[in-house]
């Protein structure tokens, strides 16, 4: 059976995001009632002042974290796709840090296991998304995805037609 | 405590020795942070006249209450305080970025770096630990360059680095100190004082939670000042920037061009914000926790000076460009690279150019000192050549890099009309001789000539006073806005976000309230604004100035407008300045001479400071 992805994650457009780090605060003072960007579930890099971007979990189709995991610790919510650290489980060994490709996974920097965005499930929403004051993240699906980019990709190509047509 | 934390530490530089010490709650609340308690803490570990490359000079990195928190711009903040190699007097510089952010979580509200290091050294704050680790191999790279190459050495990509380019090694007395690549505590010389100490840079790592007093109505504080940011109070910073004042000032008359010769620029057209944000602005940038943004990163795509990359703001491209009479954004772009380079703070760099190029076209300086340089108003390959051999003191250079005031004693030959400056420090993009409101500001800034101190001159551009015109009651308002400012200063807000602050001293109570838990009543904050700008007058007076410095720059004085339009004629003559000092001191509740009575400083519960005032004040 042909099924849409329902899978959401968050995402930041590069082309939006300034690297303000309010997604980090925002974070860990939802979680941890902190002000502290280690206790964050997103993290920014600047690369250069041009070159800024919040990465957080993807909630990858086949997580390499949960496959790195020696102590079963984490798993995959079939329903919704979240990452679920068991806190007894984890050692804080680091696998799952280094099998992700995108630095989603910390070590949290007091209870010594790894931690994850979960969407903010309790809250209904993220928070991050909520709060960033650009627009630059967004709760997404890899099918949104893929239409963003192509609509861009169109526009950019159609640069000069677009200037003459109307905007619709 | 909240907000607040806690420590402040000692790094003696010539013994390797470091330690902390609790913060002074009584200091805390009387001096707030940032600017204010870095002047507090420096009149406590030095002796009166100083001199600012002594290791007996302290240099005070301080941040701000707010700082670490996600208060938007406020998060951010941190300040240098020193006694300034150009003014002799208060040297401070904030700048923002994350930095201060990551000093606060290593849980420090305060560093006080005091003597000098034997060799180039770094100081590596992590946490509770504090190094002072070797820098030969970091000196004369950019700040830039350092800060990578202590990433790298130290092995973690967010720490946080501070650093001094070649000028500031070499005691270019406008040399700054640059955080992030970009963000640069710009005036006032204190890279100077930090390369008078051997020390290149500071790392800082924090990894501690900082708290607020009462989180939850912060929160909600927190939400209004996002919704604020996105309002008219931000627009000009998160769209054109404040290169937008080109067009306006120009079209005002108030836009010195040429070391002053003229009031505004044919060429203003082509370096306008507008010409900027088409053609060069590749993207806009926020520091940590702000909710607006302004940082405009401009990049050259072709051209000779392809490549170059800078974030550009008014005051920069304003003195590397019109007041050298330069109409190329891609050579003013190249030009802040060099300043981010070597380390120089970019207005006084493109002031000193304009000044050598004046000397140069009425012959006091010559090809022959330039070392081939045809320094003439408008060459922008001479603004190049000239600020390379600012940054490593080479041949003119040298001379130069000593600021106006010094070069222009060391030129001779009727230099000092040309040395345009208040208290050693170099002027910025207003034109006093036509915004009077704003040359009282200038003339009494405590750190020099500066825009940043008072903000006198939005009453002139807006128009709410006649601005040709000097009058009692400019006193009033210069004490006013300026009691705003060292507020700002020292929670350390951004000045760009002061205009979300709809109910001023009220919201900043309120901030300071919810931040700290010390219940604070807008009338005590705005005391605490007087008491700081005080506490900087102290400062100026234990070192020697006084009236007679608290002066403008002689073509101000000297040398009416000369273009045709709305500032035609206008200079501000000696009967001028003294009605509009007088004014100011008499709001101040000062004496004629500029001097904080005893009365004052006791109402201001500055009592064991009177002693700085003790016998200088003349018996009625």
């Amino acid at each position: 059976m042909v099924k849409i992805h329902e899978r959401k994650f968050v995402s930041a457009d590069p082309d939006k995001c300034v690297g303000c780090q309010v997604c980090e605060y925002i974070c860990s003072w939802e979680k941890e009632k902190a002000f502290n960007p280690l206790k964050s579930r997103i993290r920014v890099v600047r690369l250069n002042p041009l070159v800024n971007l919040s990465l957080t979990c993807r909630l990858c189709e086949e997580p390499p974290c949960v496959a790195a995991c020696p102590r079963d610790a984490l798993t995959q919510s079939e329903e919704t796709g979240l990452i679920m650290v068991d806190e007894d489980k984890c050692n804080g060994c680091g696998w799952c840090i280094e099998a992700c490709d995108y630095g989603a996974i910390s070590l949290h920097p007091e209870k010594k296991v790894v931690f994850v965005c979960d969407l903010c499930k309790d809250k209904g929403e993220p928070q991050c998304v909520k709060w960033c004051p650009e627009e630059a993240l967004d709760l997404v699906t890899a099918d949104v995805l893929a239409q963003k980019s192509r609509i861009s990709a169109t526009r950019k190509l159609f640069q000069e037609a677009l200037k003459v047509t109307p905007a619709t | 405590m909240y907000g607040y934390a806690g420590r402040i530490l000692h790094v003696d530089l010539t013994t390797g020795k470091t330690h902390t010490e609790p913060l002074n709650e009584d200091y805390a609340k009387k001096y707030i942070g940032g600017i204010g308690l870095g002047m507090r803490l420096w009149l406590d570990h030095s002796k009166p006249g100083v001199d600012p490359f002594s290791p007996e000079n302290p240099l005070i990195l301080t941040t701000g209450p707010t700082s670490g928190t996600v208060w938007p711009t406020g998060g951010n903040g941190h300040a240098f305080v020193s006694k300034s190699p150009q003014s002799y007097g208060v040297g401070e510089s904030k700048s923002h970025g994350s930095f201060g952010t990551e000093l606060k979580r290593a849980g420090y509200d305060a560093v006080i770096f005091k003597g000098k290091a034997e060799k180039p050294v770094y100081v590596w704050i992590d946490d509770d630990s504090v190094q002072i680790l070797d820098a030969s191999h970091l000196w004369g790279k950019s700040p830039a360059e350092t800060e990578d190459a202590i990433k790298e050495e130290l092995g973690d990509f967010y720490i946080r680095v501070a650093a001094i380019g070649p000028a500031g090694e070499k005691l270019v007395r406008i040399a700054c100190i640059i955080n992030e690549k970009t963000r640069a505590a710009g005036r006032t010389g204190m890279g100077a004082v930090m390369g008078s100490k051997n020390l290149k840079a500071i790392a800082v790592r924090g990894t501690n939670d900082v708290r607020v007093a009462k989180p939850d109505e912060f929160m909600e504080f927190v939400k209004e000042f996002h919704e604020r940011m996105k309002g008219p109070a931000t627009k000009k910073y998160r769209t054109l920037g404040t290169p937008e004042n080109v067009l306006v000032h120009n079209a005002l008359q108030c836009m010195p061009t040429r070391n002053y010769n003229n009031a505004a620029f044919e060429g203003a057209e082509k370096v306008s914000g507008e010409a900027l944000n088409e053609r060069y602005v590749a993207k806009i940038i926020g520091c940590s926790s702000c909710a607006m943004r302004c940082e405009h990163i401009c990049v050259v795509q072709e051209g000779p000076y392809k490549g170059a990359m800078a974030r550009v703001e008014y005051e920069p491209l304003w003195a590397l460009g019109p007041y050298c009479g330069i109409d190329r954004l891609d050579a003013i772009i190249k030009a802040s690279e060099l300043c981010n380079y070597y380390g120089v703070d970019s207005i006084s760099a493109g002031v000193i150019v304009g000044f050598a190029m004046d000397c140069y076209e009425n012959g006091i300086l010559t090809e022959k000192d330039t070392d081939g340089i045809e320094a003439r108003f408008g060459n922008h390959e001479a603004l190049v050549k000239l600020l390379e051999k600012m940054g490593k003191r080479e041949g003119i250079g040298d001379i130069l890099a000593e600021g106006v005031k010094i070069a222009a004693e060391k030129i001779g030959k009727g230099a000092d009309k040309l040395a345009q400056h208040i208290k050693g420090v170099e002027v910025t993009g207003y034109d006093l001789r036509c915004l009077k409101t704003a040359a009282l500001g200038f003339a009494v800034s405590f750190r020099g000539a500066d825009h940043n101190r008072h903000g006198a001159y939005a009453f002139d551009v807006k128009g709410k006073v006649n601005r040709l015109k000097a009058e009692r009651g400019r006193g009033k308002m210069v004490k006013d806005i300026e009691d705003v400012y060292t507020v700002i200063d020292s929670m350390i807000v951004c000045k760009f976000s002061r205009g979300t602050y709809y109910k001023e001293f009220e919201d900043l109570a309120k901030l300071y309230t919810l931040v700290t838990g010390f219940e604070t009543t807008p009338e005590e904050i705005r005391l605490k604004g007087e008491r700081i700008n005080n506490l900087a007058r102290l400062f100026n007076i234990r070192e020697g100035l006084g009236r007679k410095d608290d002066t403008l720059p002689y073509k101000v004085m000297h040398m009416p407008v000369p273009d045709e339009g709305p500032s035609k004629g206008a200079y501000v003559s000696q009967e001028e300045l003294d009605l509009l000092l007088d004014d100011y001191y008499e709001a101040r509740g000062w004496t004629e001479e500029g001097i904080p009575t005893i009365e004052k400083l006791k109402e201001l519960g500055m009592d064991d400071l009177i002693h700085i005032v003790e016998g200088k004040i003349k018996e009625a």
